[in-house]
């Protein structure tokens, strides 16, 4: 009877699972389907198939040059993110230090702060340094608000860091570079990578940080939020679509990198077993 | 120095710079006269009186309710996959958080373009509709039910995840124990399952309230202005009206609200707990 019920929870809970990542991605096939429609107006079903869209929206400049500015932000924001939150996770999850745990807490701050608001409150912090807004000043204020979220990512690999690794490194006459480089930046390497890869998406999509910081140059959902709001013209949709498939591209790529890793990590320890 | 507050260091005056002295300088502006651009003027309450006369309270308790209302549609929604991904879909379960995470990283206002293609006359439901059954009921968009579903689509992963942490964080010995002693299914969700993730649970509630009373792009793509959320008035203050003082005296207000709610909730928690150090 037991095992009965049982089986019947989890199919619920199955069936349920499953409609909700229909719910998910539900808006993204309506996304997909309108790209790949050659008249000027959307309409379901569609009667006329065509890749029209896509071409004119590859062909302009205005679109690459969107992309490489919201490339552009997404690599420095990743780079300065994964330094500082790197040291910051450190603090937060290996040492054990008197500020510990309300720098735990203060760096969650940014996180649970409405966003809109701290792009607001950037702007006028921007104006009053008298500050040129541009890219430089987006990379700045995306980075408020991902270095607490990848301290955070980075923090539950360094939890499962055991520090006798370092110690032993230490005792064996390594310097303090050298632990680092060869036993703590190792070991924390799965931990760092999906930092990275957190820091490039959540840069990549972010809008409401974007909106007031950038003054003149446009990231692509911003361009995406001004065209869907002057109405409808088919380019939405393709650019949707290309900045939707970019981040499934390179999250599956992350993950099958990590994946990778760990594979090789376990067949070297299987070696050194036998 | 120890090592600890060493490597905290750069993270600590980041935020001094690009947290903390923002929202000071917002704070400061809201003691401003109105439409000034400059620190310099003689500190007034003028902002906060404006407020109070005028209908942004209306606002207010539009984005508290809407917020209040998709942390608890979430809580219901979330709780089953968030109980699938810890106890029932075993390998799968990588692969299903992976398809929690993707549309965090697509900007939510290209999702939420999608639903409209998707309620829109003439689109993908009232259009199958159409072509299919011959009915064309009215379109839900630009009402409150589609906003309210805009916003329960938007942060379902910010709820979904800490709830899953939360109960992952009840092990599965308590529970058989529990049962062992005779405690029914009930029993054992009521008196061990539900307390021992609340920690996870709170967090999640907490994270999508603070993210939702900020939502504004749900009411502008799915809800036509239907409704105006703070954070419009907000803007608009920031933007059209050129009023920085009275935008950031509305932004303290929320600000207020907001920072309360988080303090008394994360200060319950021990976080090493939460985020697994064993």
């Amino acid at each position: 009877m037991q095992d009965r019920a049982t089986r019947l929870r989890h199919s619920i809970v199955s069936a349920w699972t499953a409609a909700v990542i229909v719910f998910v991605y539900l808006p993204t096939i309506c996304i997909i389907l309108a790209s790949l429609t050659s008249s000027r107006y959307f309409q379901f079903p569609i009667s006329r198939w065509g890749l029209d869209w896509w071409t004119k929206t590859l062909n302009s400049i205005e679109v690459r040059q969107l992309l490489s500015i919201s490339i552009t932000i997404a690599l420095c924001v990743t780079v300065v993110a994964v330094v500082l939150a790197f040291f910051g996770a450190l603090a937060f999850a290996r040492y054990d230090w008197k500020g510990r745990s309300l720098f735990q807490k203060l760096i969650l701050l940014p996180i649970f702060f409405p966003q809109s608001v701290l792009g607001l409150a950037l702007l006028l912090w921007f104006n009053t340094l008298g500050l040129q807004l541009s890219w430089k000043t987006a990379v700045f204020a995306h980075l408020v608000w991902i270095v607490p979220v990848v301290t955070l990512v980075i923090s539950i690999q360094v939890y499962s860091f055991d520090p006798a690794l370092e110690e032993a490194a230490f005792d064996l006459g390594a310097s303090r570079w050298q632990v680092l480089k060869e036993v703590t930046l190792p070991v924390l390497f799965p931990g760092i990578f999906s930092g990275a890869l957190f820091a490039f998406l959540l840069s990549w999509g972010n809008f409401p940080l974007s909106l007031y910081t950038t003054g003149a140059d446009t990231t692509v959902p911003e361009y995406l939020y001004a065209k869907m709001v002057a109405g409808y013209t088919p380019g939405v949709p393709v650019l949707g679509t290309i900045s939707t498939a970019g981040a499934i591209l390179l999250l599956l790529g992350g993950y099958a990198v990590i994946v990778a890793l760990r594979r090789a990590r376990g067949a070297s320890q299987g070696g050194q077993d036998a | 120095m120890s090592q600890g507050l060493r490597s905290a260091l750069p993270v600590i005056l980041f935020l001094l710079a690009g947290f903390a002295a923002p929202l000071i300088a917002v704070t400061w502006f809201s003691f401003m006269p109105a439409r000034t651009f400059a620190f310099a003027g003689t500190p007034t309450l003028a902002n906060y009186a404006t407020i109070l006369e005028s209908t942004s309270y209306i606002s207010f308790l539009w984005s508290l309710g809407l917020a209040a209302l998709t942390v608890f549609l979430l809580a219901i929604i979330t709780y089953p996959v968030a109980y699938g991904l810890v106890r029932v879909f075993g390998r799968w379960s990588t692969l299903v958080t992976l398809l929690f995470t993707i549309p965090l990283f697509v900007s939510e206002n290209v999702r939420l373009y999608g639903w409209v293609l998707f309620l829109i006359k003439n689109g993908l439901l009232l259009g199958s509709l159409k072509s299919i059954f011959g009915v064309e009921p009215e379109s839900i968009l630009f009402t409150l039910p589609a906003i309210i579903l805009g916003m329960v689509y938007v942060y379902l992963p910010f709820m979904l995840f800490p709830m899953t942490l939360g109960i992952s964080m009840v092990p599965q010995d308590t529970r058989d124990a529990a049962a062992d002693l005779g405690a029914s299914r009930l029993q054992v969700f009521r008196e061990v399952e539900l307390p021992l993730s609340m920690p996870g649970i709170l967090i999640g509630c907490l994270l999508t309230f603070v993210l939702a009373v900020g939502a504004i792009a749900e009411a502008k793509v799915l809800g036509g202005q239907q409704i105006i959320p703070i954070i419009h008035d907000i803007e608009i203050a920031f933007t059209y009206a050129q009023n920085w003082p009275l935008g950031a005296a509305l932004s303290v207000l929320l600000m207020l609200v907001v920072g309360a709610l988080v303090l008394l909730v994360l200060r319950r928690f021990d976080l090493d707990v939460v985020l697994g150090r064993r």
